[in-house]
């Protein structure tokens, strides 16, 4: 029978995506996370740890929750929102924070570091790395810090330190390339947490192991509630990690829909955008092969999109392998289309989503209503949208949108 | 003989080290950098290596990361960076030329058309920081094929049960990367660096060149005592951030270049 299980292949290639594209100085440090991660994921003892604290510290499992109200507004589908925004920290990011921060005390690391686009990672990061009592340095762009001040004191709160970076646009991508810059010159003590299914092997795989627990959850939850699987799943996609997260459990479901949707920003025709896999070619940047944003010379372009977590101008290179075999459709969602997607939840549901989460609500608002009543929709909601609360005032104080 | 071999078999028989200087190619602008690259081998570089400009050079430091940003800036593209090694070529056929980045825009180039350009302009040699060994049929093999030079680094942490993995396929010299980190950072001790120049000769017969941290002439000289090529890049660079005309850059390096040289031609009399 075919399987999507057993990707990536022992070289971390997913078809012809992901890989181990980095500098010789970690090439050793890589093999040797492999390796150990290898070791841990069959052993009784940390899994029964990662069990422990995903149940008691991050407060698995998260609700499936029925959005009634949301479905016959839309009049279509019945939609299921798997609440991750509930998690301790508001986001799926701690899933997988919890299962490396674990990892790193077993390979005796004393210093954690991490890149942040919208703060949820480094705030889940800085979070696992205080009850470990392990050393915390994260790496912000000089925008997104503008952008979320309030992740950034968070993280100060928890004791991490926050460096600002100001190289290329100030955002995720350039706090990657400078959290790879501090992993090659401390690689002694030092454990890069990354925080999505990117970046070289074994993280894009080890990350989507950690994340996986939210698909796992979403069957037993929905045959306990409806008694069968999801027709389809919608998640949002910047580097892919809660998207990955819930679709892995349904790959080898042929009756399952996937539909993952990245930032169209401004609009696609802009150029403003994040949608790597929508626009993107294949090429190499932070580790991997995957879909990039790139110009006719092999430059990385900017992405945009309103939504710091999605503004990133790669993809996951397992989301770049099931893009082309033709497994998960790809869409994109613009920020205006998001923001609409944002309100209608407040109003709807009484749920504040993170503007990331919104761009897959988005997506559902336009699928839903074409579907049947008997059509079961799952919804990741991965994050809470309290961090958001400072650009969407003033975004929606510039559209005069308020009512 | 490639002209690499010829210049290290010349080398040897002059009993000194190899300057192998490194820019990036188009800082800060094509007109300037051509000007520097070709005034490299009368103030006494050896080998070139000439950076290909890429947005996320993940490897390199501050200073490198502006040399990189500014010949963005002023147009400067892998097909501008052939072209340089063109007009480079026009006027010297014996100093080796190296090309040194990452791979996207190499791979967004088509790796075969490249390797086939970049023998045609008259590249001699490739370091491609982030294609290890492990994805050697991507880029070493097709561009040995073609007659290029695949220079691998190797590190501190490239221990011994690792280094024939990565060695297996290097042609032209080795690069030692002399301490874990980025480039224009820290600086190994002497000791260190002769023990892994006696560690890769254990395990290898090319050139050993030694790079990253190495700033000053007596520190090149020291080097230069214990290797087969000290690689100076970031302190060169620096003369062009510092720079507030072109010709002040062009000056600048050069004499820098000179100085770096006179120490390390001076080093084993």
């Amino acid at each position: 029978m075919h399987t999507y299980f057993d990707a990536p292949d022992e070289r971390g290639l997913f078809g012809i995506f992901g890989g181990r594209y980095v500098a010789e100085t970690l090439m050793p440090l890589i093999l040797q996370l492999g390796e150990a991660y290898e070791q841990a994921k069959t052993d009784p003892e940390f899994l029964r740890e990662l069990a422990y604290f995903q149940r008691d510290y991050v407060g698995r499992p998260s609700p499936l929750y029925y959005a009634e109200r949301l479905s016959e507004h839309l009049g279509g589908a019945k939609i299921y929102l798997k609440r991750e925004e509930l998690n301790h920290t508001g986001a799926h990011k701690i899933n997988n924070c919890i299962g490396q921060i674990l990892l790193a005390r077993r390979m005796g690391k004393k210093r954690i570091i991490a890149e942040t686009g919208a703060g949820m990672h480094g705030v889940a990061t800085a979070t696992v790395a205080a009850r470990f009592g392990l050393e915390c340095v994260v790496y912000m762009g000089t925008t997104d810090i503008e952008r979320q001040q309030a992740n950034v004191f968070r993280m100060n709160l928890l004791g991490a330190k926050v460096i600002p970076v100001t190289a290329g646009t100030g955002t995720l991508k350039d706090a990657m390339n400078e959290a790879l810059r501090d992993w090659v010159t401390n690689v002694d003590n030092t454990f890069y947490l990354i925080g999505t299914v990117a970046g070289p092997h074994p993280f894009p795989a080890m990350v989507r192991d950690f994340q996986a627990v939210i698909g796992k959850e979403v069957r037993d939850q929905l045959q306990e509630q409806e008694g069968r699987l999801p027709d389809s799943l919608i998640a949002c996609v910047g580097g892919g990690s809660n998207a990955i997260g819930l679709f892995h459990e349904f790959l080898d479901e042929p009756t399952v829909k996937m539909v993952g949707a990245e930032a169209a920003g401004l609009g696609l025709e802009t150029g403003k955008h994040a949608a790597s896999l929508t626009l993107g070619a294949p090429g190499v940047l932070h580790g991997n092969k995957t879909y990039l944003l790139q110009d006719e010379d092999g430059q990385i372009k900017d992405a945009h999109s309103i939504s710091a977590g999605l503004d990133y101008p790669g993809v996951g290179p397992e989301h770049s392998w099931l893009r082309d075999v033709g497994r998960v459709e790809y869409t994109a969602v613009s920020d205006d289309e998001a923001l609409a997607a944002f309100q209608l939840l407040c109003r709807q549901e009484g749920i504040i989503p993170a503007l990331e989460s919104s761009h897959a609500l988005a997506e559902a608002v336009k699928r839903a209503p074409q579907l049947p009543r008997d059509h079961l929709m799952v919804v990741n909601l991965s994050g809470r949208g309290d961090k958001d609360m400072a650009s969407i005032m003033h975004y929606l104080g510039e559209k005069g949108a308020q009512s | 003989m490639s002209r690499i071999q010829a210049c290290f078999a010349k080398l040897k028989q002059e009993n000194r080290a190899a300057l192998v200087t490194f820019l990036t190619a188009g800082d800060p602008d094509y007109a300037t950098a051509l000007t520097i690259l070709r005034g490299l081998p009368g103030a006494g570089a050896d080998v070139i290596e000439m950076g290909m400009p890429f947005t996320d050079p993940m490897a390199d430091g501050p200073a490198i990361q502006l040399a990189n940003q500014r010949a963005l800036g002023n147009g400067m593209s892998l097909r501008k960076t052939l072209q340089m090694v063109r007009e480079f070529r026009e006027g010297n056929d014996h100093t080796p030329i190296v090309l040194m980045g990452y791979y996207n825009p190499i791979h967004h180039y088509g790796v075969d058309a490249f390797i086939r350009d970049a023998k045609q302009a008259g590249v001699d040699g490739m370091i491609v920081v982030d294609v290890p060994a492990e994805h050697n049929e991507e880029l070493c093999e097709p561009a040995q094929a073609g007659g290029i030079d695949f220079i691998r680094l190797t590190t501190p942490t490239t221990d011994d049960q690792r280094l024939p993995t990565v060695l297996k396929d290097s042609s032209g010299f080795i690069y030692y990367v002399s301490v874990a980190g980025v480039t224009g950072g820290a600086t190994a001790s002497l000791d260190q660096v002769s023990e892994a120049v006696a560690r890769l000769r254990r395990h290898s017969d090319l050139p050993v060149c030694i790079g990253f941290g190495i700033r000053t002439a007596e520190h090149a000289a020291n080097v230069a005592r214990l290797a087969d090529g000290v690689v100076v890049g970031s302190a060169l660079v620096d003369k062009i951030n510092a720079a507030v005309t072109p010709e002040q850059a062009i000056a600048d390096v050069l004499a820098q270049c000179r100085e770096i040289s006179e120490g390390v031609r001076g080093a084993r009399l």
